[in-house]
């Protein structure tokens, strides 16, 4: 009887252990679906119900009452894809670097600025359309999702009749756009909005960054944990914050150590670094292990304990692009091997003629290198020199400079042609279904670079060769969750991911130095030393027996 | 003279050792460990082990400083060259020809010159160099941001190292050492009960047994 004076209380402490957990998971569950905080409801806009016969009109629509937010977009790199790097100099942006990828947006303009957030910039020239009307509201803001830019219309959403076979430039078969239901939808932008450009670019899912990919619209939170329903459920834009339409984060200016932290009260709008959300003392600071763990945000990025590996997830990025196998032709047409299983059975090209030969990897372990935030750009009036592999950017930094950290990258491998009288890097034109010039339908190089570098009106010797290179692409999206970061022996081992980097003492990378030398043979001299003393005590003896 | 059973090593002198003894043992365990020269341990509770024990050993020092300052007992190190060339002729010559041990222990003064200024040498540089290297080390975060950080922090760990296989080397002649002389059973027990053979006077054995009688074995 006594024995069973417990059992009610077992069962209620049984039950609310239950329960308790569903409490809190009803509570998250309230956070995921967060209204939105506007004002309006643009569904009741009369200008918004109107008839659309383009995404010009949409926006001319939306800047009646937003008056100046396309001037804002105008001014913005999501706009210009021009960006003056404040510490170099160098003119940089989409509209003027070369990278490992496809290279180069100009003379492909209609397939490239597929992606720009706009509609009709056909030539990178001319720069970006004046008009205000041409710049894409829906793009970022249509919270729809019936909304869909064309892979080659340099902006232009597939309006009825959608011409057979074609693909947004997500690669989805193309369906026409409802614009009134577009137009009446908009809200603030969420991860599918950045997505269909920032996950797709190089031509791809996760091709170009390797930790942008399709699987961050819902990602497992061991994948990233800020983005994962299960996590922090955030979108871009809640770290990539904006101050009139221009966002934080920048690949070309990195903000590769960020002293100052959080911001409160409010908001820091400037950046999208770790710190600005974490402190600058991310680890708990009252137990000797964070203590530790706080001792390395001098040197260490964030991201390179917290994101083990990119491409998780189940999306595969590519890792090797070789430019110079292209143009193999099987009875006279083109063709593609599909020879990498990605882990849902995907089958992905590691041959195409019209790009050459690729790689891919998933569960990428990244290249680690100091880098103190800038990065300087091989453009194409630079001379290079094609006995060695070319870096496309040279990211800058070392381990005495006092201000850069070891930071995780994907290193693509590259194979590009270049000028080989010049030793420059060319442009191609690939892209352009009308011309006789154009790589992708006529498969012939010499003509490609000739009518590229004619169009942006750079010397070329009209002799041409391959070059191997390495472009840099800082790691920084797919954090896993604090279970998921690096062992401590990950790098402070001799075979360590850090082992190729020199210029510092690590522990437990670095033994056998002049100190362990000195240390050890003053160590050996004393065990010989005792056992000889040790010897010669038991010889003697004996002899002494004898 | 009377060979007698008396009490050299109290209690709190035997717990400092023997816990010295498991601290140092740990501390050079993870220490090498961490520098890269084994794996036996993950590197993260290396990490904690080795810290702890550290701070540990420090406390114990802080004790023991204390206590060897308050009950005289320092004066067992104060150097000496009385019997120095005795001893050490003993060591590089004589043992060999299996002759006894010079030094006989006094109750006030347990070592021999030799052990002595052993002692006072590892007291007063090697257990300072490693404590100060060490905290140094683990302070990193405080000094990090000084010009030339990364260059002091390599100097501070490659002396911690250094000392440390100064501290490995006294171990194994401390140990060695315990072989000569008498058994090394017969070394190791008066750091185990605090007991110990001691030659004492009349004037010594009557001093101890009217005012420390407890000191002296029936």
């Amino acid at each position: 009887m006594r024995r069973n004076r417990y059992v009610p209380a077992i069962v209620v402490a049984a039950l609310l252990l239950g329960v308790l957990p569903r409490l809190a998971q009803a509570e998250d569950g309230a956070a995921v679906t967060a209204k939105s905080n506007s004002t309006a409801d643009h569904s009741t806009f009369e200008i918004l119900k109107k008839p659309f016969a383009s995404g010009p009109e949409v926006t001319a629509a939306c800047l009646t009452c937003h008056t100046e937010a396309a001037k804002q977009v105008q001014n913005s790199i999501h706009w210009t894809w021009d960006y003056i790097n404040p510490a170099t100099g160098q003119e940089l942006g989409k509209a003027h670097v070369i990278n490992a990828f496809c290279g180069n947006v100009a003379s492909n303009e209609p397939r490239c600025t597929s992606c720009h957030a706009g509609y009709g910039w056909e030539s990178m020239a001319d720069g970006p359309p004046k008009e205000q009307s041409a710049v894409d509201c829906l793009v970022c803001h249509d919270r729809s999702g019936n909304y869909a830019k064309l892979d080659n219309a340099a902006g232009h959403p597939p309006l009825s009749p959608v011409r057979d076979g074609a693909k947004t430039i997500t690669g989805a078969a193309a369906k026409p756009v409802d614009l009134n239901l577009a137009a009446q939808s908009v809200g603030m932008p969420a991860r599918e909005n950045c997505g269909q450009c920032h996950f797709y670019g190089g031509g791809g899912d996760n091709v170009k960054h390797g930790d942008l990919s399709s699987v961050l619209y819902d990602p497992d939170r061991s994948v990233d944990v800020h983005m994962s329903k299960d996590g922090a459920n955030l979108v871009c834009s809640d770290c990539h914050v904006t101050n009139h339409h221009e966002w934080a984060g920048s690949r070309y200016n990195v903000a590769a150590h960020d002293t100052a932290g959080l911001g409160r009260p409010g908001e820091r709008r400037d950046v999208a670094t770790c710190e600005s959300c974490h402190g600058t003392e991310p680890h708990e600071a009252v137990s000797l292990i964070g203590m530790k763990l706080n001792d390395h945000i001098d040197k260490v990025a964030c991201q390179t304990c917290h994101i083990p590996e990119f491409a998780r997830g189940g999306v595969a990025t590519k890792t090797v692009w070789d430019w110079s196998t292209a143009g193999k032709l099987k009875d006279g047409k083109p063709y593609g091997e599909d020879d990498f299983v990605q882990s849902d059975g995907k089958h992905l090209h590691t041959y195409l003629s019209t790009k050459g030969d690729f790689e891919w990897g998933e569960d990428v372990v990244p290249f680690y290198a100091w880098f103190d935030g800038q990065v300087e750009y091989t453009t194409g009036d630079q001379t290079i020199d094609p006995t060695e592999v070319v870096d496309i950017n040279r990211i800058s930094g070392s381990a005495g400079d006092g201000k850069s950290r070891i930071w995780p990258f994907k290193r693509m491998e590259g194979r590009q042609a270049y000028d080989s009288q010049l030793n420059k890097l060319v442009y191609n034109h690939v892209y352009g279904p009308e011309t006789d010039t154009a790589f992708w339908s006529n498969f012939d190089w010499s003509k490609s670079i000739q009518a590229a570098m004619d169009y942006v009106g750079e010397p070329y010797s009209g002799e041409f060769d391959f070059v191997d290179t390495h472009m840099y692409w800082p790691i920084t999206h797919m954090v896993a969750p604090k279970e998921g970061a690096l062992d401590c022996e990950a790098c402070h081992a001799k075979d360590g991911r850090l082992a190729d980097l020199a210029g510092f003492y690590m522990p437990g990378r670095d033994p056998g130095g002049p100190v362990d030398k000195i240390g050890l043979a003053i160590l050996i001299a004393a065990l010989a030393g005792v056992a000889g003393h040790g010897l010669l005590r038991i010889v003697m003896r004996r002899g002494g027996q004898a | 003279m009377t060979e007698r059973l008396v009490k050299v090593y109290p209690a709190f002198e035997r717990f400092w050792h023997w816990s010295q003894v498991l601290l140092i043992l740990v501390l050079l365990f993870t220490g090498l460990g961490l520098h890269g020269l084994h794996g036996l341990l993950p590197f993260g509770p290396a990490v904690m082990l080795h810290t702890v024990a550290a701070l540990a050993l420090v406390v114990l020092w802080i004790f023991a400083i204390f206590w060897h300052l308050t009950t005289g007992t320092w004066r067992h190190y104060v150097p000496t060259t009385q019997g120095l060339f005795k001893v050490a002729r003993f060591y590089a010559f004589d043992i060999f020809k299996g002759a006894h041990h010079p030094y006989r222990k006094a109750y006030w003064r347990k070592h021999n010159p030799l052990q002595a200024l052993t002692y006072l040498a590892l007291k007063l540089f090697l257990f300072p160099a490693i404590w100060v290297t060490g905290i140094a080390y683990l302070t990193y975060n405080f000094w990090e941001h000084q010009p030339n950080a990364s260059l002091i922090f390599e100097i501070v760990a490659n002396l911690h190292v250094l000392v440390a296989y100064l501290i490995a080397t006294f171990v194994i002649v401390h140990v060695y050492l315990l072989t000569a002389g008498h058994s090394f059973v017969e070394h190791v027990k008066p750091m185990i009960t605090g007991f110990d053979t001691v030659d004492l006077t009349p004037e010594e054995e009557a001093y101890l047994a009217a005012d420390e009688p407890r000191r002296l074995k029936r």
